[in-house]
């Protein structure tokens, strides 16, 4: 029943009778969490916040909202496991393939004309995409000169993605998308397998810088030629956007290259005039306006 | 009144839709939501004929846009469709939710959280069990649930799952699904 459990949040309390205490309930627990431990969540898509703390509900079998945010103010321990629960840490290796097609194809001859190359990966998770961009630069004779900032806000997730070791069981749809994204080699070429789990060489992590960072408090990681955000704005809403666009930016040397996540857009946000499109498809776009 | 409809469906999904938006009328000033499993394929060109057969504006849902009466919004492929408030929706790359992403349980559930009683859920052939958990949720928040038939239907496992786990207000074959719906939306309901 556990696993079953894991996704089903039909058994909560909430419902008809209740549901403007359910909408309260979660605003003053986040209003809670900003005041105790200065991470203010109230920018999140909701229904991203409710999917999770209903999640957490279910796993911890605690009845409503308020008896979780006891736990949160007094529990330290708890507030961590919720911080987990509430992070963006879902990430796949080369996902949309031919946005790193793309990548190879059209941004690494450009970014090649700079003696060193500086990446970074802005809410990066576990890592996926460290070693697939990792990979596209060995490939490309890029590695040794580029360096590569990966950052999360949780700790956790980064040592993951330090250790650079992933279940087995997705490594086959990996290696397609791979293929599908111009790999010159085969992915089995960089791990090695054991048990069930894979793990990456970590020669291709040897010029990455594994830090905390948190893009919603932090300011400004480093001075980069290429930032990569990928689906971590669709998390936020359109005023949070708008606060990460402008901290990438300011990341960004002239002339840098911003990659996003497909469905996400500098579209009505303050970047749109100052950055122009590379690919719109793959949401790549380089800094400066068509006029610059 | 019903304020949104939220449609899943899956295995046979597609003949069931064009036949629902084929016969539906023009005057219903309300927007749909919905999940089709596709898996990673595109949805365009399905979403172009759809558009050729229905008054209303079919597209795919876009990242943070506004829901719009008289618009039927797709979950993009490999992407959870969700509801943020009455007039926006939101994607999302979260885990997969059985086995699904789109997940029907996902759009059913986030949709229920917003709409509350103002919302339909419509559950259409399928060979999972995906959108039974969430129109169940539909129902504690007092919506309506609408299930087809599945003793006509292309594929029996999903309504099946769906009439195991709740009790749909209404379980009818594709053809009376149209005319059902506009009576639904035509009066209030409870």
């Amino acid at each position: 029943m556990p696993s079953e459990k894991k996704h089903t949040n039909d058994e909560s309390v909430y419902g008809a009778g209740n549901s403007d205490i359910f909408d309260l309930e979660l605003n003053l627990l986040f209003q809670a969490v900003q005041h105790k431990y200065g991470y203010d969540f109230r920018n999140y898509s909701k229904a991203h916040l409710k999917r999770r703390i209903l999640y957490r509900l279910q796993a911890s079998e605690i009845h409503t909202i308020s008896e979780l945010q006891h736990k949160v103010l007094w529990e330290k321990n708890f507030y961590r496991i919720l911080l987990q629960d509430l992070s963006i840490n879902v990430t796949e290796m080369f996902r949309d393939p031919l946005f790193y097609k793309a990548l190879r194809e059209k941004i690494l001859p450009v970014l090649s004309t700079w003696a060193h190359i500086k990446v970074w990966i802005a809410g990066c998770a576990t890592g996926e995409e460290v070693y697939s961009l990792a990979i596209l630069l060995k490939e490309e004779n890029l590695l040794n000169r580029t360096r590569i900032y990966a950052t999360d806000f949780n700790k956790k997730v980064l040592d993951i993605a330090r250790q650079g070791i992933y279940k087995k069981q997705d490594i086959e749809q990996y290696a397609t998308h791979y293929t599908d994204s111009g790999g010159k080699n085969k992915l089995s070429d960089y791990y090695t397998a054991r048990y069930g789990s894979v793990m990456f060489d970590q020669s291709l992590a040897k010029n990455v810088v594994f830090a905390d960072h948190n893009l919603v408090t932090d300011g400004v990681f480093a001075e980069v030629n290429m930032a990569i955000c990928r689906n971590v704005l669709i998390y936020f809403n359109k005023t949070l956007q708008n606060k990460v666009l402008h901290l990438l930016d300011a990341s960004l040397s002239g002339s840098g290259f911003l990659c996003l996540g497909t469905k996400e857009s500098i579209r009505f946000t303050d970047m749109e005039d100052k950055y122009t499109v590379i690919e719109d498809k793959y949401k790549i776009f380089k800094k400066g306006g068509k006029n610059d | 009144m019903i304020k949104a409809i939220v449609l899943g469906a899956s295995y046979g999904g597609m003949e069931a839709i064009k036949t629902i938006f084929s016969e539906l009328p023009d005057a219903m000033r309300i927007p749909f939501l919905v999940v089709l499993h596709i898996g990673t394929n595109k949805i365009d060109t399905f979403l172009v004929t759809l558009n050729q057969i229905t008054p209303y504006c079919v597209k795919e849902a876009e990242e943070k846009e506004i829901i719009k009466p008289g618009t039927v919004f797709f979950a993009p492929p490999d992407y959870h469709l969700q509801v943020e408030t009455p007039t926006s929706l939101s994607l999302s790359t979260d885990e997969k939710v059985n086995f699904s992403r789109p997940s029907i349980d996902v759009l059913f559930e986030t949709a229920a959280w917003v709409y509350k009683h103002e919302l339909l859920g419509v559950l259409l052939t399928g060979s999972n069990s995906d959108g039974a958990k969430g129109l169940k949720t539909i129902q504690k928040f007092g919506g309506l649930t609408l299930v087809e038939d599945p003793e006509t239907a292309f594929a029996k496992i999903m309504p099946l799952a769906a009439i195991n786990l709740s009790e749909p207000d209404f379980i009818l074959p594709v053809k009376d699904i149209a005319g059902k719906i506009a009576e639904l939306t035509s009066k209030p309901h409870k």
